[in-house]
């Protein structure tokens, strides 16, 4: 009888795991990047690395269901005429026509008009749908410029200069031949079915002293009415809000690297940029050295999944969020429903992100006419504004359980962190100590 | 440079109904006062000829007018003159800084001198006329406007041009409609460098006839169409291939 030595179990290398076997053969066969939609994937610190304190001998609640805790913000009063007000600090972040389908952006407008905030346009241009149903719509001024006319600036409630976003700070939007149909080509001016890769610059100006006198422009065209903010991936947040500031903006809006794309390269989207956890202090903290804290309005987003992300965000000093992916979700995106057409594509209802492609089951990144009838506008809205509202209600219950009259009452004060990492990037002690990583020398 | 002799009319800014210009001088008044005057203009005004006195250099200079109203601006200006231009005849008689014309939809606009950075950056339509030499990234992004420059042009002009027709009676510099789509271009005498999939091109008996309107429109003369190269984009770089990586 021979003896066999005991077999080892097999061992997958952590360094080479299965995704990144599968990236290394898939470039191989391609020789081109894997592009794709959405924000980074990877594991980050992240506001569920905090908690709230909630309320205790020292600190005492309001009631839950009687006590009124305000959700309101007014974004845009240092140089606006007419800033704008929001009954809620959640708006739809800048999401192109033609990236999305026009029932997709009709959705978000109806969704947000009902819940009393705004909805952004994006990399194409103004669309009627968008504008007929948002009460109150942000134009965005980006580096392509496709569709930019002074007509639309001026009937915009709000200008927001992309100078980047979270998901590539330093890159230009993309959007594939597949995605260009007559109508999304004719809003660019560009032949009908190539591929579109934006510019990463802005054609006519660089650097800050360039963009006060672009803001300049800007308030002299719309006559000191709209509010203009200043849109920045996470790249510096101190130092990118300082300037925004010293260029004039009324807002700031910083994108942490969890905010989504409609298609970029996956190298860019998971290793260019910071968390949106790492970029909020920083920001915040650049207004507060200037003297601008609540007097230039800060607006983060980037991972904003729920009522706990807003109220911590807001704890962390920051006026207002904005939610992308979230909304989309909200609107049927990755819905289970759709599992056998995700298989036909060889992904799985929640991890599908080809939106460059075109061919999204849920119809919402598509010019496919008949998948975009996949998204009823009606009732799409009406399920983007219940999840607003849901959030809106999480948020108001921990302020409440804080002693919070209004959502912009939380502070740093009342949050722990239950990471290290997390500590450090939010400023606030690691749970169960008074150690605040990187304060007091320590 | 001086302003010109002012009339009785022109010596009273804010003389509204005067057969004469309008004039605004801007060393009495703001900036934010020349633009909105500019803005409140309806169709049918009477109010059809601006003067805009001492510039110096100011920025955004008659930006965002949609009235199809002469406005002649004596002396040179900043960035963005005339930027979003829709309809309006502007004549700048001096210099202009960055951005000129930037994002014009319709009118025209003169630049009796130079013109900096960006001239006619993503204009969509209407004509910049430029007298003198332009800097660099001329007609940057440019998406449908006719910009015609009697001088020279800078590096990096038309780059990503979309639509429109560029046109240079003199040289243009490095990289010359470095990434364009289906802007035309037109150039008289030598050019530095192409820029990534920018290519010469056959000047066919429609280019000619095409560029001759363009001349006559700007007022040139004493030049013929047949002079100039066209250039335009091979449209290699159309759909991304792997094959073409090295172009970037």
């Amino acid at each position: 009888m021979t003896y066999r030595n005991p077999p080892t179990t097999p061992r997958k290398s952590a360094t080479f795991d299965d995704y990144t076997l599968s990236e290394i053969r898939r470039a191989a066969a391609t020789g081109i990047y894997d592009i794709r939609g959405a924000g980074a994937k990877r594991k980050l610190p992240h506001f569920d690395d905090l908690l709230f304190l909630g309320a205790s001998i020292s600190r005492y609640p309001l009631e839950g269901y009687r006590e009124r805790c305000d959700t309101s913000v007014v974004l845009g009063s240092r140089h606006a005429r007419k800033p704008i007000e929001l009954k809620i600090p959640i708006t739809i972040a800048g999401m192109s026509f033609g990236s999305l389908s026009g029932p997709a952006k009709e959705a978000l407008g109806r969704g947000a008009t009902l819940s009393g905030t705004s909805t952004t346009t994006g990399d194409g241009g103004m669309t009627e749908e968008e504008r007929g149903h948002s009460k109150t719509l942000v134009y965005q001024y980006l580096p392509s410029r496709y569709g930019m006319n002074p007509r639309d600036l001026r009937r915009a409630d709000a200008i927001e200069v992309v100078v980047g976003q979270g998901a590539k700070p330093g890159g230009g939007g993309m959007l594939l031949g597949q995605k260009i149909s007559d109508r999304v080509a004719e809003m660019r001016t560009l032949p009908k079915g190539i591929d579109q890769r934006s510019a990463s610059r802005h054609p006519d100006w660089t650097g800050p002293d360039d963009l006060e006198i672009k803001i300049l422009e800007l308030r002299e065209i719309t006559d000191w009415e709209k509010p203009i903010y200043v849109k920045v991936g996470g790249a510096r947040p101190y130092y990118d809000t300082a300037l925004a500031v010293k260029a004039g903006a009324d807002v700031v809006v910083v994108d942490g690297m969890q905010g989504g794309t409609a298609a970029t390269q996956e190298v860019f989207i998971e290793n260019v940029g910071q968390p949106t956890l790492a970029c909020i202090r920083p920001a915040v903290q650049a207004l507060q050295d200037l003297g601008m804290h609540r007097k230039v309005q800060l607006i983060v987003s980037g991972g904003i999944r729920n009522g706990a992300d807003v109220a911590k965000a807001l704890a962390l000093g920051v006026d207002a969020v904005s939610i992308g992916t979230a909304a989309l979700v909200a609107l049927g995106d990755n819905d289970p429903r759709w599992e056998a057409d995700y298989n036909a594509l060889g992904t799985t209802a929640g991890a599908y992100d080809d939106w460059h492609e075109g061919r999204d089951p849920a119809g919402i990144t598509t010019q496919d006419p008949e998948l975009m009838k996949r998204v009823d506008p009606i009732a799409a809205g009406r399920r983007l504004a219940n999840y607003l509202k849901v959030m809106t209600l999480e948020a108001q219950t921990i302020a409440r359980a804080c002693g919070k009259n209004s959502l912009h009452n939380l502070e740093p004060e009342d949050l722990v962190a239950l990471s290290i990492e997390a500590a450090a990037m939010a400023g606030v002690p690691l749970a169960g100590t008074s150690w605040i990583p990187g304060k007091n020398g320590f | 440079m001086p302003a010109t002799p002012m009339s009785k009319a022109e010596r009273e800014p804010g003389n509204a109904h005067s057969q004469a210009s309008r004039v605004f001088d801007l060393s009495v008044h703001s900036l934010r006062e020349l633009n909105q005057a500019l803005h409140k203009l309806t169709p049918g005004s009477n109010e059809t000829a601006w003067e805009v006195l001492n510039p110096k250099g100011s920025h955004s200079v008659a930006v965002g007018v949609d009235q199809p109203v002469s406005i002649d601006v004596r002396g040179s200006v900043g960035y963005y003159c005339a930027g979003m231009n829709d309809g309006a005849a502007i004549t700048v008689h001096g210099s202009a800084g960055p951005g000129v014309g930037e994002n014009m939809m319709s009118g025209s606009i003169v630049i009796k001198g130079d013109a900096s950075q960006y001239a006619g950056a993503t204009g969509r339509g209407g004509l910049l006329v430029i007298e003198g030499n332009a800097s660099s990234r001329c007609g940057i992004s440019m998406k449908g406007i006719d910009i015609v420059v009697h001088g020279n042009i800078g590096h990096m002009s038309a780059f990503m041009a979309q639509s429109g027709n560029l046109v240079v009676l003199g040289d243009a510099g490095d990289a010359l409609g470095d990434s364009i789509y289906e802007a035309r271009l037109f150039v008289r005498g030598k050019v530095e460098s192409l820029g990534a999939d920018c290519i010469a091109k056959e000047m066919r008996p429609e280019h000619i006839e095409l560029l001759q309107a363009l001349l006559d429109k700007a007022g040139v003369t004493g030049v013929k169409a047949s002079e100039f190269k066209r250039y335009g984009s091979a449209r290699k770089l159309y759909n991304f291939n792997i094959d073409n990586a090295d172009a970037y």
